[in-house]
């Protein structure tokens, strides 16, 4: 009767609950081992035991990933409002509401800049509590921004991801939100600006079918579940039960999906050892880049701030992209610049 | 008459029954039912638009899926009847839910790359509904890169309930797959139209959608989730399908005033031509341009500004320039 016991799994992997209790121990929601509360905390949140690693905030992760103090946030002013007036049993703006005071937070990802043992990085961390680390406007703009910033200042990017997938309280703005951020990491990858994609415990939908997936190098923690469609939805489609480990990391490296798999207490080690690499390969003598930094100005012009609903004056528009001491560093280079045709000109006789 | 028939259809079901049954009798012999012809002819006329024209949500969304529907390759037939179909991702195999060859229009050579949806049950079994693998999008993206290669416009048409959520599927990187093919298409260097169909299914149908003009069918649908799927979630109960179509905003009238299409109707030729002359450069940085100015958010004053968010409606983004 495995399979009765193994459904009841598969409920139990949806209603986890991620806040820690208070006491003193607390009990490890994959093995059931009862762990102390201090100890939990010296090994990052992860069982001692079976190396389950416990959700934790975007901020916690700061802490744990980033040189102490380093991390300055960016785009916290871009936030959620309700664009289809969307409303179910409540309204997505009372929604939003209390994921603001339950998690701190103003979006569902937290983005910044920082260092790791010295390296300079952008970074942007996607906190599941917020809504289940769903991506709709707000979010997929502050990525966006990230990206933007990353190119500008020519530092590597880290996504962190969680999350549910695209927020179905925005509609197809939220689905448009994985064109955007594609879109511009094709440009980062232009650019030749790293980028590091690290997936947790859970990244599903529309998050994995956008950035989550396309990193230069691609990490995940030990046991997460990763996946286009959720286990319930595979399971209601093909009407059987899916094999034990399916779409956790192990499974997802074993196909060729990942590249590394890493425990959280390796995470920070694993990062400055990519960042040092990647700042060496910067060092090389490179052939003039694709076009980095020089149509970045329209983009950001076209990705700033949008009329504000009535009441809402917006604030004397900042520039989105922060200044830094480093310049747009990749010089526009002539071989894109206009009027080349486009491509074989077919006869249009 | 034959065919299905759609629940809110029925009133105009029953005047065509009865056309029918007084056509046998409608001859020049007998002008009364001459005229009666033609007066449930004209009331037929006049119900068919009455109903068309206050459609709600729901009913968009069951039209969108109509089993009658043009598909793909019907589309295919009559724009492009010398179309040839190219098969398989060079990978894993080839994956019938997803078309992809080449054509020319009116001499213009066109890579056209569709979902396709089968007629009937063996046929949708062999099609799997619409619903492609990976190999799929990624046969797709080899002939989109292909068409780039050589400079030829990219023509897709969307009609899926969305990628496949199988075992097969996530095996292979479903999410990857999508992801690259959206990543990708920011990328290749020649126009790319897209219309959608019919049903424009989330990730599996933005995976061929991301174009330098989206089109869409004025009774297509293109949402982030099925409403069969939202209600599922939010409302715990998948009838109350009908309630989430509206919630949703998927129609095309919906998306047009979001700014997610450029178009409602039906005009691939032109739009090839006018971009076919655009730099490459310029051609990539209009298409980046337009998915940035997709969304909709506040910028609050100040960075730790934690007051919920104003309920008022917004204004759109503005329209692409």
């Amino acid at each position: 009767m495995t399979w009765l016991r193994k459904a009841k799994e598969g409920l139990k992997a949806q209603q986890r609950r991620r806040e820690l209790p208070d006491g003193l121990w607390s009990k490890c929601e994959e093995c059931g081992e009862i762990l102390y509360h201090k100890e939990l905390e010296r090994n990052l949140w992860t069982c001692g035991k079976c190396q389950f690693h416990f959700r934790i905030s975007a901020r916690t992760y700061i802490k744990i990933l980033l040189d102490e103090g380093s991390f300055q946030e960016r785009f916290s002013e871009v936030v959620s409002t309700d664009p289809l007036r969307f409303r179910d049993a409540r309204r997505y703006v009372d929604r939003i509401k209390k994921a603001r005071e339950s998690t701190g937070l103003t979006e569902a990802v937290l983005c910044g800049d920082g260092t790791i043992e010295g390296h300079p990085l952008v970074a942007a961390i996607m906190d599941f509590d917020f809504l289940g680390g769903s991506l709709a406007s707000a979010a997929g703009e502050r990525i966006a921004r990230s990206i933007l910033q990353a190119i500008e200042s020519r530092h590597p990017l880290v996504i962190l991801s969680s999350s549910g997938g695209a927020r179905m309280f925005e509609g197809i703005l939220s689905l448009m939100q994985m064109a955007k951020t594609n879109a511009l990491l094709a440009r980062l990858s232009d650019a030749g600006v790293p980028y590091i994609s690290i997936l947790t415990h859970p990244t599903t939908g529309g998050v994995t079918a956008s950035y989550a997936s396309v990193g230069d190098v691609i990490l995940a923690e030990p046991k997460a579940l990763i996946g286009f469609a959720g286990p319930r939805v595979i399971k209601q489609t093909i009407r059987q039960e899916l094999p034990e480990g399916f779409q956790r990391s192990e499974f997802l490296l074993q196909k060729g999906m990942l590249d590394r798999i890493v425990h959280r207490s390796e995470m920070r080690k694993t990062l400055a050892w990519l960042l040092r690499f990647f700042a060496a390969a910067e060092r090389l003598p490179h052939p003039p880049r694709r076009r980095a930094g020089e149509s970045l100005a329209r983009f950001r012009a076209a990705s700033g701030p949008i009329p504000s609903p009535v009441g809402h004056a917006p604030t004397a528009a900042p520039s989105p992209v922060p200044e830094r001491g480093t310049s747009p560093a990749a010089a526009p280079e002539p071989e894109s610049s206009p009027p080349s045709p486009a491509g074989a000109k077919p006869s249009t006789e | 008459m034959n065919g299905t028939w759609l629940d809110f259809e029925k009133p105009i079901l029953d005047i065509e029954r009865k056309i029918e049954d007084l056509r046998g009798l409608a001859t020049p012999e007998s002008p009364e039912a001459m005229e009666e012809l033609v007066r449930l002819e004209r009331k037929a006329d006049r119900l068919r638009k009455e109903i068309y024209a206050k459609l709600t949500r729901w009913q968009r969304v069951k039209l969108a899926r109509h089993p009658r529907r043009p598909y793909t390759l019907d589309y295919i037939k009559v724009i492009a009847p010398e179309f040839v179909e190219m098969h398989g991702d060079r990978k894993f195999g080839d994956d019938p839910a997803i078309v992809a060859g080449f054509a020319v229009v009116e001499d213009m050579p066109l890579v056209i790359i569709g979902h396709q949806k089968g007629r009937d049950t063996k046929e949708n079994i062999y099609r799997n509904f619409g619903m492609a693998h990976p190999e799929g999008y990624r046969k797709a993206l080899r002939i989109m890169r292909t068409a780039a290669t050589f400079g030829v416009p990219i023509v897709t048409l969307i009609d899926t309930p969305g990628a496949y959520p199988g075992l097969g599927a996530e095996e292979r990187g479903q999410s990857e797959a999508l992801a690259r093919n959206i990543l990708e298409m920011a990328h290749l260097k020649v126009p790319i139209i897209s219309v959608v169909i019919g049903e424009g299914g989330s990730g599996g149908a933005l995976a061929l959608a991301v174009g330098d003009v989206v089109l869409m069918m004025e009774n297509a649908i293109y949402s982030v989730i099925t409403p069969e799927g939202c209600a599922a979630i939010l409302w715990k109960d998948a009838t109350k399908a009908e309630q989430a179509a509206e919630a949703l905003r998927l129609t095309a009238s919906d998306l047009l005033e979001l700014h997610v299409i450029d178009e409602l109707q039906d005009a691939v030729m032109r739009h090839v031509r006018s971009l076919i002359g655009t730099p490459k450069q310029e051609l990539l940085d209009r298409r980046l341009e337009k998915y940035l100015k997709m969304g909709v958010y506040l910028e609050e004053a100040t960075a730790a500004a934690n007051g919920a968010p104003d309920a008022s409606p917004p204004d759109p983004a503005p329209p692409p320039a």
